[in-house]
């Protein structure tokens, strides 16, 4: 069922370029999303052109800089701010930059490498793909509630 | 030299169903620019898979907003059952149209009576929510609960619809298509209505698509976008149309939301008459390892569901991007230029659904 | 442009009545599978525990030893996902929602089987 969808490894160094090359062809910016990998956070952003979906993906490591897309997509600032705010990436020369308000939260950056902690992929055994090794241990002998 | 004044909109107003904070900037009467300020009910959803089963996750995607409920329960289980590689069963892709399609007249009902309620039209307001009742009783009768559903899991749909009950759902829906039909009129033909909302809050079609609109804002601007045309759940066996209106402002998104009230009903009718019979589940093995974006057609726009597994029972990633979030930008520049009165008119249109955008 | 346009509707309302009803002194008409409050057979009850274990929001405590059986009706979300997964189908889902409560502890509903084999019940 799923449609063809492409996702492309890129340099940071050649962001800016390949981004604005989009935008000359007619794509628009449908989102950027980040995730927390081991000790590396995975930027991707994604362009759409007429139903037709694409990915450029950039890894960055905590502490290196990335360059902002908004001088090609004035709109990529909400992304950016967010990004920013909940996993600590730092972006430069964002448009609008709120500097660290937009997302107001009881610690700062609750996604970042330090914050988050990953599943464990299973063991590689014959097959054993339900015996996660962290399930937490939450039987019905744990009266309450769970706030961490 | 006009004096500039800042005049703060929001989170709490009468007008909006959810908070959200503008900044105006203002010179006399005229706004000059805006600066939004979200974060109001921010719950950290995205970090709950960390704790909680792929396979029970489904029910805190349904939590997440109380509009598009089963919209974002639908979207979840396409991900990862894109990513598991499991062929759902054909009547329960049927089944998940039906209830989205609901889920979408619902909303749309719910839309018209708050922005009546938003220029002071009172009576046409109770008059929405009352037809809007037999939608959440058709819920009630099909699932068990008005409006977060809890009937999507991945595998399929918890709960099967009999073929008379589906036959009844058509015949009320035909009926409520009546009154609609004598509700809509006063939505496009009235007087005062034309008057505050013909000309207010223009978007023109460029600027809808650089800046990334989506859902009925960029429909009403001539932008032919419209993610089930993409061929997910049902829609493949239907036909669907995306209704598109030029004029882009907010008399036109107002047509574009009641045309598709009435688009929705006819695909109910023909998925139910097309409906196979067969299971509606499937029993899922294993766990999830890889990743995908699953595009969903949102009542308020496209949203996009990223689920990354890597073989244990928990996601390593799941991310929401709502219609809302992209809206924003566009809205800030539809607010420039606009008179203060004229504001809350405006910010109702874009359909704001705040707990959303603010997982 | 017209004017108007409402007056139909308005005088249709008008003979019809009110859309309302005078709740609670007039009940509602719930479905037969409305999702309200999950109750338990407690003399089929084997204690096995899997309902705690299932449930997402941990509303569920189950004490083997003691043959205690307790629900917090306000953490319950009425997900029907314990029912599901009873063995021995002594968990039900009835149609009439939970009691409104004043405080956070009031909506512990305890069930305990007394070794006669009768049952006691204990609300809290």
């Amino acid at each position: 069922m799923g449609e063809p969808q492409e996702i492309i490894p890129i340099e940071k160094s050649d962001l800016v370029g390949v981004v604005a090359q989009l935008s000359a062809e007619g794509y628009r910016l449908v989102q950027i999303g980040c995730s927390t990998l081991e000790s590396a956070y995975e930027l991707n952003y994604s362009f759409d052109k007429e139903y037709r979906f694409k990915n450029l993906r950039i890894t960055v490591t905590p502490g290196e800089e990335v360059p902002s897309i908004s001088a090609v997509y004035p709109n990529a600032f909400l992304y950016e701010n967010e990004i920013h705010d909940l996993f600590g990436v730092v972006v430069r020369n964002i448009n609008i930059d709120y500097g660290g308000t937009l997302y107001r939260t009881a610690i700062k950056t609750p996604f970042s490498t330090e914050n988050v902690k990953l599943p464990e992929p299973p063991k590689q055994k014959a097959e054993a793909p339900s015996q996660p090794t962290d399930k937490p241990k939450h039987q019905g002998e744990i009266p309450g509630v769970q706030r961490d | 030299m006009a004096h500039k004044n800042v005049i703060p909109f929001g989170p709490q107003h009468p007008v909006l169903p959810e908070p959200i904070h503008f900044d105006l900037v203002t010179e006399d009467e005229r706004i000059v620019d805006a600066i939004p300020s979200i974060s109001y009910v921010h719950r950290g959803l995205e970090r709950l898979i960390e704790k909680r089963d792929f396979i029970d996750f489904v029910h805190v995607a349904d939590r997440i907003c109380g509009l598009c409920s089963f919209m974002h329960a639908m979207g979840y289980s396409q991900a990862v059952e894109e990513i598991m590689g499991i062929e759902v069963p054909e009547r329960a892709l049927y089944l998940r149209t039906i209830w989205a399609e609901l889920s979408r007249i619902h909303s749309h009902i719910f839309w018209l009576g708050v922005a009546a309620d938003a220029f002071g039209f009172e009576s046409l307001f109770m008059q929405s929510l009352r037809l809007r009742e037999v939608v959440l009783d058709i819920f009630e009768a099909t699932t068990g609960a008005r409006v977060i559903l809890g009937v999507c899991k991945v595998g399929g749909v918890r709960r099967d619809i009999d073929a008379a009950t589906l036959k009844g759902i058509v015949d009320r829906l035909a009926s409520l298509k009546k009154d609609l039909e004598e509700l809509s009129p006063v939505f496009i033909d009235d007087y005062s209505i034309r008057h505050r909302l013909v000309g207010v809050g223009y978007i023109s079609q460029q600027d809808a698509y650089t800046l990334g609109c989506v859902g009925p804002m960029a429909r009403a601007s001539g932008l032919a976008m419209d993610m089930r045309t993409l061929g997910y759940a049902a829609y493949k066996y239907l036909d669907v149309e995306p209704m598109v209106e030029t004029t882009g402002d907010c008399y036109a998104r107002c047509l574009v939301r009641i045309r598709e009230m009435f688009h929705s009903m006819d695909l109910i009718r023909q998925a139910v008459g097309k409906i196979p019979e067969g299971p509606v589940d499937l029993k899922v093995k294993g766990a999830p390892n890889g990743e995908y974006f699953s595009r969903v057609e949102q009542p308020r726009g496209e949203v996009i569901h990223y689920a990354k597994g890597n073989g244990s029972r928990f996601l390593q990633r799941f991310r929401v991007r709502v219609p809302t979030f992209s809206n924003i930008p566009a809205m800030i520049k539809v607010l420039k230029g606009s008179e203060v009165a004229d504001v809350p008119n405006i910010i109702l249109t874009l359909d704001p659904c705040i707990s959303c955008t603010e997982r | 442009m017209r004017s108007f346009t409402m007056t139909k509707t308005v005088i249709k309302n008008l003979l019809a009545g009110p859309a309302t009803l005078m709740y609670p002194k007039r009940k509602r008409t719930f479905t037969p599978i409305t999702r309200g409050r999950v109750d338990n057979d407690i003399n089929k009850c084997i204690f096995c525990g899997l309902c705690g274990r299932r449930c997402p929001t941990y509303a569920i405590l189950v004490t083997k030893e003691s043959k205690e059986w307790q629900i917090d009706r306000l953490k319950c979300c009425a997900c029907d996902l314990c029912v599901e997964i009873c063995p021995v189908k002594s968990l039900s889902m009835e149609n009439q929602y939970a009691p409104p409560a004043t405080d956070r502890t009031a909506g512990v509903y305890k069930l305990k089987k007394a070794d006669e084999g009768g049952a006691e019940t204990d609300k809290s």
